[in-house]
């Protein structure tokens, strides 16, 4: 699983707490919200947006730069992302910043 | 639920000092937002001591530049919760989250800045996007 580097924004929490991330997994589903944190269960995301990718409209690459762009439309407050869907984490910033 | 007031009096006080309006009540940010001229500065505050934390000082920095907005105008998010629903009605195609910065020239978004932007970032670093946004937009000395 991929990790920003850099110094980390919450003291004494997973280095990505409290940063609004893009986690990409295995199935269909895009997922942006803020990372909580990360436990046996897998990475808990705060205030999350979800792009379903059986939905043609809009793209993926769309859901993502409006995300970036306007800021994350809020479907859930809380989503547990399993550990063995996550294929990446990035930050959205990072990933807006090349759309 | 907004936090003791005493706990965000720093916070709020750290805005001020920089010259920065605080608006506290709906009729307050009509009078500023509801006749738009110019440039001006909304600065969405927050009690999130990283992302806020880091905001307010790179405002600070940015309006050091000899290029700046008009008008700075803050709203106290989770604290002044009238005043900030009716601000972010000026700039409602945007997500709301704090802090974050819209800067509006003559009632228009130009630059949105999004707690996102700000989240690990130096205030160095925000404070330059600021900067290139008052270069863009600003256009003359004030």
């Amino acid at each position: 699983m991929a990790r920003s580097s850099g110094p980390v924004f919450h003291p004494g929490h997973h280095e990505l707490h409290g940063i609004t991330v893009v986690v990409e997994t295995t199935g269909a589903r895009t997922y942006v919200g803020r990372f909580d944190n990360q436990d046996e269960h897998g990475v808990h995301l705060l205030n999350v947006a979800v792009h379903d990718g059986a939905t043609p409209s809009p793209s993926r690459e769309e859901f993502l730069r409006r995300s970036a762009t306007f800021g994350v439309r809020i479907e859930h407050q809380h989503v547990l992302v399993p550990d063995g869907e996550v294929v990446r984490i990035s930050r959205l910033d990072d990933v807006g910043a090349g759309r | 639920m907004p936090y003791n007031p005493a706990l965000v009096a720093p916070m709020r006080e750290e805005m001020t000092t920089m010259g920065a309006t605080e608006l506290t009540t709906s009729a307050a940010v009509d009078a500023a937002l509801g006749d738009p001229q110019g440039t001006m500065l909304v600065f969405v505050n927050s009690v999130c001591g990283c992302a806020a934390g880091n905001a307010r000082p790179a405002l600070r920095l940015a309006l050091e530049h000899p290029v700046r907005p008009q008008q700075i105008v803050t709203v106290f998010a989770g604290q002044d919760l009238e005043a900030t629903a009716r601000a972010r009605q000026y700039f409602a195609e945007y997500q709301p989250s704090s802090p974050s910065i819209a800067l509006l020239r003559d009632g228009e978004v130009v630059h949105f800045v999004h707690r996102h932007q700000i989240e690990g970032k130096s205030p160095q670093i925000v404070a330059a996007n600021l900067i290139a946004a008052f270069d863009r937009h600003c256009g003359a000395t004030v």
